[in-house]
């Protein structure tokens, strides 16, 4: 009787813990299984040289929903987000761009480049509130069937279509400019200085594998954009102890709730029985039983690792084999003896607690992205810098950083050779990259970690290394995520369950894959 | 963090309190002495001497100038004569309030904006297909107001090539401050006497240092933001992001003021040229406003009766407040009055207040939350003119 659960959750990422949170608050027995020794899947921190703590992978959060912090009393568990306000994008001439907390300096800064755009900066931040409020509803909602005449379908989309018709003409039509455009043209209809356009533009292209005017990525800048209202304000920020803490928070609650969690635990097969989830089976062999699986890994291994794609629509498994898992992004973490200084603002002041764009301008990021296209990491990359020290010391030893480069684009398939082979390659692009914007870089290396999407899907499983488990392409979002048919939470299978990244809204650490499959497996019940 | 005006050098060492604020990213004296009264009075009864740099300012010059500023304004610039200034609100195509400022037409094709917000992607924009250049003169100009019933005394003796006694209420001249080349307008935001200058920022300080010199006689004193909120209370003039949002910082319908809502239909010439919001604007118009801007007067005895029911005498902030207090009839919420003041020279509780058009009457009596010893009660407040304060002095013309 003892590994008999109401719910087994597969995989310990942010949303699995959440999931589990969640049904455990509600009363279920949960369990939840974790391959690595440590929990939170992309979500970790880890001291990957000793006394040099790294979020490994997921660095900054800005979108966990407050219903879930609320809901699962993660402030209690431990959870403290510290402020990530200001951006400042260095330029090869020397000068720089820097957008901070105080609006009449980051006015004054804009207007050293064009007085118009330091005022389009605000009402461009104004229109992106409007259309964030607009989008965070249908964050909240279980995606409904477009083409099912049930009632319930039918009301749910009477309910969106009425939402749309509320938000107002004007700002439906930049809802629509912003489905349909490139973030660079988006952002060339508000900015005439091309480093900021190039900089607000790269939030359109995080972890996507598309270039700043490939139409479709303005869509994600305001993904990006979705943090910014909601209640937490001040919304891009950086969890003490770094990303992991989230989710050991997320964990803690879970537990007090009464969830079981196991790491190094690794599932090796859904069980079941009829079409209907009967448990799962470890590597080990060691079985485990419940009515109810939820499968937090992304499409590719919930449907065809886990499942047994014989037991599923073959339709369906052709949508998983075609659902772009296709990674982009490589991720270099630096341990340093001392802070290196920024050529184009030296000291150590506030613009080095925020983020460090590397986007000089939208060619170089274009042009970064166009040996993408080609299968060649960039050369010359985007690169979005923090030093989590300089935001919470205890990341690193006193007086040393360790320092935080999201690199883009590192694709996940090479022309020649592989990642294996050319990871230091990579790694050492990305440091004379930097090095033309801190100088003194290479000398206060003390020890490098060069992550390449190989190496994301290797660790914690992410199939083709993508950071969202599946591009957040228009083709792949609300209701074809991550199939047509199957956008809500559950699978074809009677029982087995998925809630993560890849199903509705989708990545970042946003935790409402989790907490809104909770929602559809209560609402469906135990059996 | 704030940043220096051309004038903070003389600021700075007169500032006793160290109370700063950040005005459009400028630091500001809030007050200079420990009792900010002297500034208010110094303005009321003698004149004051205030830092308003933080403007912004725009210059609008070429052949269509004339044709661009009476599509971005309400008023009809057909009637703006050269040396002639006009204060006017300007509107998005909805006749939704963007900001309020002076215009200045310095010659017949150049004018001078002042406004609030940074606005010159929205001038430049507006002149679409015209032939004229928009600057943004905001740091190059230095703004200095000389404020009170001695104002102009202090000015002419500064200024010996004009007669001031022939300078008229909104009207400006050119002038030289010894060799310092100025605008000086007869404008302000005190609803008294007084004069604004306009100095290229290079020569800002060696004007505050003739002026507090010529001043020292008559009683010029530098004035900080406390007083002068003080005074524009009194004087009726509204205050953006205190009084009324603009639409570009409005979150909802319910936040956005036609000129009409604000009390400056006064403003809003339909006759004339076309400008932005106009067709709107019409409509409203015919339709009647559904919110009116008011003064309010709280009768002191109401205050004695809620502070003396706990023991107290009527306690009421000595400085202006902006903290927006809800105004009821019966048990419908009617309005807000958003900004109230114990007018020390008027002696009165007296508020800037938004109100339900059908409660705006002149006399209507509304109440208004005031709290005492943090308990919520409601006081009356009667509708009233405004201004409160409108001395003789502020528009006459001596010697004209």
């Amino acid at each position: 009787m003892a590994n008999n659960y109401d719910a087994i959750i597969v995989g310990g990422g942010h949303n699995g813990l959440v999931n589990a949170a969640y049904l455990a608050r509600a009363g279920w027995k949960v369990l939840v299984l974790e391959q690595r020794h440590v929990l939170g899947g992309a979500a970790v921190t880890e001291e990957v040289f000793p006394g040099f703590k790294f979020s490994v992978f997921s660095y900054v959060v800005s979108l966990l929903r407050p219903e879930i912090i609320r809901d699962l009393k993660l402030v209690k568990h431990g959870l403290t987000i510290l402020p990530l306000e200001s951006t400042i994008t260095p330029l090869p001439d020397g000068d720089y761009i820097y957008r901070g907390a105080d609006p009449h300096e980051t006015f004054r800064n804009l207007s050293r480049f064009s007085t118009r755009d330091a005022e389009a900066y605000r009402e461009y931040g104004h229109a992106m509130y409007h259309m964030a409020k607009a989008v965070k509803y249908i964050l909240g909602i279980r995606p409904p069937d477009p083409t099912s005449l049930h009632p319930r379908e039918l009301l749910q989309l009477l309910k969106l279509g009425r939402h749309f018709l509320s938000i107002g003409e004007e700002h439906l039509y930049t809802l629509v400019k912003l489905m349909t455009m490139s973030s660079a043209d988006f952002l060339e209809e508000w900015f005439e200085t091309d480093p900021l356009v190039a900089t607000l533009s790269a939030s359109g292209i995080i972890g996507t594998f598309l270039g700043p005017r490939s139409p479709g990525s303005a869509y994600v800048l305001l993904h990006h954009y979705m943090g910014e209202i909601d209640g937490v304000f001040r919304a891009w920020g950086f969890a003490r102890g770094g990303t992991g803490a989230i989710s050991e928070s997320i964990a803690n609650s879970a537990r007090a709730f009464g969830a079981e969690i196991r790491t190094e635990a690794r599932v090796a097969k859904l069980l079941t029985n009829n079409g209907r989830a009967t448990g799962i089976v470890l590597e080990n062999g060691d079985e485990y039983r419940a009515d109810v699986v939820v499968s937090s890994l992304d499409p590719k291994l919930t449907f065809l690792k886990l499942a047994d794609p014989d037991e599923l629509p073959r339709e369906l498994v052709e949508d998983i084999l075609g659902f772009d898992t296709y990674g982009s992004s490589g991720k270099v973490n630096l341990a340093l003896d001392s802070l290196p200084e920024l050529a184009a603002l030296p000291g150590g002041g506030a613009h080095m607690r925020g983020a460090i764009s590397i986007s000089p301008s939208v060619d170089y990021i274009e042009r970064a992205y166009d040996q993408a296209k080609y299968g060649q990491f960039s050369e010359k990359p985007y690169i979005d810098i923090i030093f989590p020290s300089m935001i919470d010391p205890s990341m690193a030893p006193p007086g040393q950083h360790v320092m935080s480069c999201f690199v883009q684009y590192a694709p996940y398939q090479l022309a020649t050779g592989d990642w294996d082979g050319q990871r230091e390659a990579f790694g050492d692009a990305v440091v004379n990259t930097l090095a033309e914007y801190f100088p003194s870089i290479k000398e206060r290396i003390l020890h490098r970690q060069v992550l390449s999407p190989w190496d994301i899907e290797r660790s914690i499983g992410l199939s083709g290394g993508n950071i969202f488990q599946g591009e957040l392409s228009l083709s792949q979002l609300f209701f074809l995520r991550p199939a047509p048919g199957w956008t809500q939470y559950r699978t074809p299978i009677e029982g087995y369950y998925q809630c993560g990244s890849a199903v509705h809204p989708g990545g970042g650490i946003t935790g409402a894959p989790g907490r809104l499959a909770a929602l559809q497996i209560l609402k469906d019940g135990k059996r | 963090m704030p940043i220096p005006t051309a004038f903070h050098s003389r600021a700075a060492a007169l500032c006793q309190t160290q109370e700063w604020r950040d005005w459009s990213g400028y630091l500001s004296a809030i007050s200079y002495q420990p009792s900010h009264e002297f500034e208010y009075y110094a303005v009321r009864n003698a004149a004051g001497l205030i830092d308003v740099s933080p403007l912004y300012k725009y210059e609008i010059s070429g052949p269509d100038a004339s044709r661009l500023v009476d599509r971005i304004i309400t008023r009809d610039v057909s009637q703006c004569a050269v040396g002639q200034v006009l204060y006017t609100p300007w509107c998005d195509e909805n006749g939704k309030v963007i900001d309020d400022g002076t215009v200045t037409r310095l010659e017949a094709q150049r004018f001078r904006i002042t406004a609030a917000d940074p606005s010159l992607r929205w001038f430049q924009d507006s002149g679409f297909g015209l032939d004229t250049e928009v600057r943004d003169v905001s740091r190059e100009l230095a703004a200095l107001a000389i404020q009170g019933p001695s104002s102009r005394a202090v000015l002419q003796a500064c200024l010996k090539e004009i007669d001031l006694d022939r300078l008229p209420y909104y009207h400006a001249a050119e002038a030289k401050l010894g060799e310092i080349p100025l605008t000086v307008t007869r404008t302000g935001y005190t609803g008294d006497l007084g004069y604004e200058l306009w100095i290229a920022a290079e020569h800002a300080e060696m004007v505050w240092d003739r002026l507090m010199e010529a001043g020292a006689g008559y009683g010029l004193q530098p004035v900080g933001l406390a007083a002068l909120d003080m005074l524009r209370v009194e004087a009726g003039l509204l205050l953006i992001d205190v009084d009324y949002s603009s639409v570009r910082s409005a979150h909802i319908e319910s936040q956005t003021s036609s000129p009409y809502e604000l009390g400056l239909g006064w403003a809003v010439d339909l006759e004339g040229a076309d400008f932005v919001g106009k067709r709107a604007l019409l409509g409203e118009k015919e339709r009647g406003a559904p919110r009116s801007f008011v003064g309010l007067r709280v009768p002191w005895a109401d205050l004695e009766r809620l502070f003396g029911a706990m023991d107290l005498p009527p306690q009421v902030a000595g400085r202006a407040s902006r903290s927006a207090l809800p105004l009821y009839v019966g048990r419908r919420h009617v309005g807000q009055a958003t900004s109230m003041l114990f007018s020390p020279i008027l002696k009165e509780y007296i508020a800037l207040a938004t109100v339900d058009s059908r409660y705006a009457r002149r006399g209507q009596t509304l109440e208004i939350e005031i709290t005492v010893e943090y308990k919520r009660q409601r006081a009356n407040a009667t509708v009233s003119k405004l201004p409160f304060y409108n001395p003789p002095w502020k528009k006459a013309v001596v010697g004209g």
